[in-house]
């Protein structure tokens, strides 16, 4: 019996969210008193994950590029190995492309947006996410094996060093028919999903052309950018920046929100990050409702304002 | 072309959530349904499908009698038939089951279903349905092209996208910018007319096959009331911030 986590990397680095996934894995293997084994690509060395408690390292070096089914087979294989019950993965954009695909191969039970560790073992019972952050749900798996989707940003980073000793792994390789023929990611900004604090600004910005200010604030903080659902609409910023209901979630430490008015399909998208902040000019927004901090101003002389003030704060405190 | 589009029967995106029961059940009672978002961009890339390309589009859905206008929508909006399954849909692993068991033997080439419902959120259907059919499967998919036998999609990654060359059969968990929300269709009435003619066939479920259910709901708690800064003092929020909430 064990825990298998798939800590996935960039790069040769290990993403925050896998690291996070790691913490999870530790925290069930030791309620159900195993260990706790990590499966990776192309990984460097394994002390990092050692930090948050993984004791074996299973390295798969024989796979160059992402492929979601071969991945999914791998990490079947793996588990199948160690007799892993418990499947752990991060909610990275890959993890959930993979997760579905590994649950048909080993018929396994898969809860995603998962926030806390299970609260029952037998039944197993995890508290997820559902109606798009409106409730929560606690689901029970009732299949042998388990495979659980951790949030970002929801268990959090947990050290628990050990040391994690790394033997090769080499599966047999499923073939397929999907290839990535290019790949276009910008490598000087940091995603939403990766963001430890997201600015996102709305219609109350009045165009394209003042998001200027927007990405300075989100330098000052080593933010990702994003926005509400009209100015994605309206096409002034990407769809990929578009963060709502029918958008992407956000989980982030801060969420800086300029403009916005809070409609309820955007609250909902936002609503699992820990602290938000509102800047808007009508004192009645109905985000003000749901914010920890706000400001009733005009964002054109808010925000210079708090990036100068940022700025000094950042020099002072680095 | 043979496409299949898999429909939710949603709660619209403006409803209060709310339960019963003892918080073990969705409170339907007064919640307006729609066909879930992520779904209805497919529905209309699918009808591009149609119209350029000749595809034909069969809709199916998991669900009671009570789904039946929501499927009657996507006709109207230009589906040419649709399946009902007429089960309750208890978990993602039930629905694909479902949908995997009917769509067998449909000689479809291309099945479209969303990214994820805007329910459940689960994120699973369209992943488990092409494991149980062995056919590629491309999520967070906001591109596709055909032509012949060869697909090219786009997906979204963390950071960025990704052009994936793949071929049919092909499931796909589709999302916005596959179409524009611009490039929504609200039915006219001709389509509204047609689709009441238009074949819905009612089918019974393969077995059932939950993996997981959900034991009970919770709201996230209230939130305290928001403090104010005045704008000329934005020294004390980057205080707050810091010192408080300890976030920068």
């Amino acid at each position: 019996m064990s825990v298998l986590v798939y800590t996935e990397s960039d790069q040769g680095n290990f993403k925050k969210a896998a690291l996070e996934a790691a913490s999870y894995g530790k925290a069930v293997a030791e309620a159900m008193n195993t260990n706790l084994v990590a499966l990776t690509f192309n990984a460097g060395e394994a002390s990092e994950l050692g930090t948050y408690g993984v004791e074996k390292v299973l390295n798969i070096n024989s796979v160059n590029a992402f492929n979601a089914k071969i991945y999914a087979d791998a990490i079947k294989q793996a588990a199948e190995k160690e007799a892993a019950t418990v499947v752990i993965l991060s909610a990275s954009a890959d993890s959930r492309y993979i997760a579905p695909l590994l649950t048909v191969g080993l018929k396994a039970g898969y809860a995603s947006n998962v926030v806390a560790a299970p609260s029952s073992l037998s039944p197993f019972v995890v508290k997820r996410t559902a109606f798009t952050n409106k409730a929560f749900c606690n689901t029970e798996i009732s299949t042998a094996i388990k495979i659980i989707g951790v949030s970002n940003n929801s268990f959090g980073l947990l050290e628990n060093p050990t040391t994690a000793q790394m033997e090769d792994f080499s599966p047999n390789l499923v073939s397929s028919t999907t290839s990535v023929t290019s790949v276009d990611k910008a490598s000087d900004k940091v995603s939403i999903a990766d963001a430890e604090v997201v600015v996102s600004a709305g219609r109350g910005l009045k165009g394209p052309e003042n998001w200027g200010m927007v990405e300075e604030l989100a330098d000052v903080l080593g933010a990702a950018t994003a926005c509400s659902k009209p100015v994605s609409d309206l096409g002034w910023r990407p769809h990929s920046e578009h963060v709502g209901q029918t958008g992407k979630p956000v989980a982030t430490n801060l969420y800086i929100a300029i403009g916005i008015s809070g409609a309820i399909q955007h609250l909902a998208g936002i609503n699992s990050s820990k602290i938000k902040v509102v800047i808007n000019t009508d004192p009645e927004a109905p985000f003000f409702k749901a914010a920890d901090y706000g400001i009733v101003g005009d964002a054109f002389e808010v925000v210079p304002k708090l990036i100068e003030k940022l700025k000094v704060f950042k020099a002072q405190n680095s | 072309m043979k496409l299949l589009v898999c429909i939710s029967h949603v709660p619209d995106t403006t409803s209060k959530i709310n339960f019963t029961e003892g918080d073990t059940k969705f409170d339907t009672n007064g919640v307006q349904y729609v066909i879930n978002p992520n779904d209805e961009f497919g529905l209309t890339r699918a009808m591009w499908f149609k119209e350029k390309q000749n595809a034909t589009i069969d809709i199916i859905s998991v669900g009671g009698a009570e789904t039946e206008p929501t499927l009657r929508k996507a006709l109207a909006i230009g589906a040419d038939a649709a399946i009902r399954i007429n089960a309750e849909a208890i978990d993602g692993h039930t629905v694909a089951t479902y949908l995997a068991a009917a769509a067998k033997g449909g000689g479809y080439d291309l099945i479209i279903a969303g990214r994820e419902s805007i329910d459940y959120n689960g994120g699973m259907v369209p992943g488990m349905l092409a494991a149980m059919l062995d056919a590629n499967f491309v999520t967070n998919c906001i591109s596709l092209e055909i032509e012949g036998t060869n697909a090219t999609a786009v997906r979204e990654i963390d950071g960025g996208k990704e052009t994936i060359s793949t071929v049919l059969p092909l499931v796909i968990g589709g999302q916005k910018g596959l179409v524009e929300e611009s490039d929504l269709r609200i039915p006219n009435m001709r389509g509204i007319m047609m689709a009441r003619k238009k074949p819905l066939t009612v089918v019974e479920p393969a077995a059932e096959a939950s993996q997981t259910h959900s034991v009970s709901f919770e709201k996230p708690a209230p939130r305290g009331t928001v403090k104010l800064v005045e704008a000329d003092h934005i020294d004390e929020l980057i205080n707050l911030l810091h010192n408080e909430a300890k976030v920068i």
